[in-house]
């Protein structure tokens, strides 16, 4: 089977998830990947055409939530798992160059 | 020609509504605006594994509101849907949003065009999805920081089809939706604090083209005026180019307030492939016939239906009735007046006067006005009984049942020694003691100088210390002058 992802795909891929990868990582990348789309592949073989799409795991309807307001963490909680952060926000690296 | 009228301009509103909800769309924490950062959140909004989303009825019941209230489709069975991307305000990389059953499609707003016309814009569709975090970039030198309250803030977002012609209707559009938002109790329509926001899609063409032209979206408007602003400039700037022999460039541009100006967004972080795929988190929800009509009957008269009421019912200006339903607090104010008086016109000047000049001095709204409806109509009554004048009315009256909103107007009319003097008895003896002031004048007015009578009609109400009532003083006047 002629292989679906190349480096192209990787790029795209990786930048859509905000992710670097040197030469070696991007052949790697297209090789497992190529491995796991084969591997789905097989799913293929079977005909599902007069198959509905299966998207839920159970035929519950209209789960719904009244409108009521809880506190469940704190700030100090919410912070914690963040890389990098100050007493009230969580940092990132700057995204946009201010610049107009 | 002007090589502007050249061109012919096609608007397209997204509008983003943030709902008046307690909680957000997907998690119990709370949506309140302007709370500390980052204490408003859950480990569903901070997107952590193994957590489960749970939708809010309220978002679904203010949805179909909306959608009926625009003459929707109401989407029967709706599904979520996730659109991927990656950014630092996205803590679940994905916003979940409705892709192919939004649970409103079609509809339309009304609006007037610059002649006073109707114009009826289409709706694409309204889907209900959740807010993102803030993003805060110039608050610290190096880093960009993170706010994420925000983040899972119920929305509804209202796509209009490309219909609009220029930055007038885009204006009286927003200012249609955000009327009609908060008169629905749904959203506060706040477009500084971005609870109502709005991006425009904008493109130029040549008068009778079928093409459409390149297409820029604009965002970061936050006042009505500004987006009628941005889509001016946008129109000028795209014209500009094609003029000089350039193209316009597919892009997302930000308008700039201090400017007046709008810049290029452009770059690696718009690529637009969101990859949407069904939410399985969130079970589908199936909206009943029953249901639908069971927020039919709660519905509140619209703004256009009081407006067409007021128009036809009450025989209202144009001017009048659009006054009168701007605001939903407003409108329920003088549907209670009007429950209360039959004389429509007075009460509709009452509001627009006497009543607007005092919420507008003591910088209040109708809410906190200290008068209950029964006394305003009291007061009418007091007038066209013709107890009072009408400018004794708003300008002695009114302030001292402000004082003392528990005093009747008659009361406070009695104390103050007010009343009018329509009893004609007392009035004749007023009218032969003026006339017979001026024997002279009498004579000169049975000649012909008939202006005179304003003359005697002074004296009289010099006499009765301002209390005559001035239409029975004036037609006792007239009968006793012809005697």
């Amino acid at each position: 089977m002629s292989p679906k992802i190349d480096k192209d795909t990787v790029d795209r891929l990786a930048h859509l998830a905000r992710l670097e990868f040197n030469e070696t990582e991007k052949a790697e990348l297209v090789q497992n990947m190529n491995r796991m789309l084969v591997f789905v592949d097989k799913l293929n073989e079977l005909n599902t055409d007069k198959v509905e799409p299966l998207i839920y795991m159970c035929d519950e309807v209209n789960i719904l939530r009244e409108d009521v307001m809880k506190v469940t963490i704190t700030q100090k909680e919410a912070l914690m798992n963040a890389p990098q952060k100050d007493s009230d926000y969580i940092k990132v690296p700057k995204v946009v160059d201010n610049k107009k | 020609m002007n090589i502007y009228d050249k061109y012919e301009t096609v608007i397209g509103l997204e509008v983003h509504i943030q709902l008046l909800t307690n909680s957000k769309a997907y998690s119990s924490d709370s949506a309140e605006y302007g709370a500390l950062p980052n204490t408003h959140v859950s480990v569903i909004t901070l997107g952590h594994p193994g957590t489960l989303p749970k939708a809010n009825k309220k978002v679904i019941e203010y949805a179909v509101r909306l959608g009926l209230a625009l003459n929707c489709t109401i989407t029967r069975e709706n599904m979520y849907a996730r659109k991927n991307y990656f950014y630092a305000d996205l803590p679940k990389g994905y916003q979940i949003t409705q892709d192919k059953t939004p649970i409103c499609r079609g509809g339309h707003i009304t609006i007037k065009d610059k002649d006073g016309n109707e114009r009826v814009i289409h709706l694409t569709r309204i889907h209900m999805e959740e807010d993102a975090g803030k993003s805060i970039h110039d608050q610290d030198p190096f880093d960009t920081l993170i706010d994420l309250n925000r983040a899972g803030v119920a929305l509804l977002e209202i796509v209009s089809e490309p219909e609009l012609k220029n930055a007038d209707e885009a204006y009286s559009y927003l200012s249609e939706v955000r009327k009609l938002v908060r008169h629905l109790d749904i959203c506060d329509g706040n477009m500084e604090e971005g609870s109502l926001r709005c991006d425009a899609n904008v493109s130029v063409m040549l008068k009778g083209s079928k093409t459409f032209g390149r297409r820029v979206e604009v965002k970061n408007m936050n006042s009505i005026r500004n987006v009628k602003l941005a889509i001016e400039h946008e129109i000028k700037r795209h014209i500009d180019l094609i003029e000089a022999g350039g193209t316009v460039d597919q892009d997302t541009r930000s308008f700039d307030a201090s400017k007046g100006t709008t810049f290029s967004l452009r770059s690696k972080e718009m690529a637009n492939d969101y990859r949407y795929f069904p939410e399985p988190d969130l079970p589908p929800v199936i909206v009943s016939v029953d249901y639908i009509e069971k927020i039919r009957s709660t519905m509140p008269a619209l703004p256009d239906e009081l407006f067409n009421k007021y128009k036809k019912e009450l025989h209202l200006s144009d001017y009048d009735a659009s006054f009168l339903t701007e605001s939903k607090t407003i409108a329920s104010y003088f549907e209670d007046l009007i429950q209360k008086t039959s004389n429509y016109k007075a009460a509709a000047n009452w509001m627009m006067g006497t009543v607007k000049n005092y919420l507008n001095e003591n910088a209040i709204t109708i809410d906190q006005f200290p008068l209950p409806a029964h006394q305003l109509s009291a007061l009418i009554k007091l007038v066209d009984d013709g107890k009072v004048s009408s400018s004794v009315a708003s300008q002695t009256i009114f302030p001292a049942l402000i004082k003392d909103p528990g005093q009747t107007p008659l009361k406070i009319a009695e104390t103050l020694n007010l009343i009018q003097e329509s009893n004609t008895g007392a009035l004749q003896e007023l009218i032969k003691e003026a006339l017979q002031k001026y024997p002279d004048k009498v004579l000169e007015y049975k000649n012909g100088k008939t202006g005179l009578i304003g003359h005697f009609m002074g004296e009289v109400m010099k006499l009765s210390k301002g209390k005559a009532d001035p239409k029975v003083a004036n037609e006792l006047m007239k009968k006793e002058l012809e005697k």
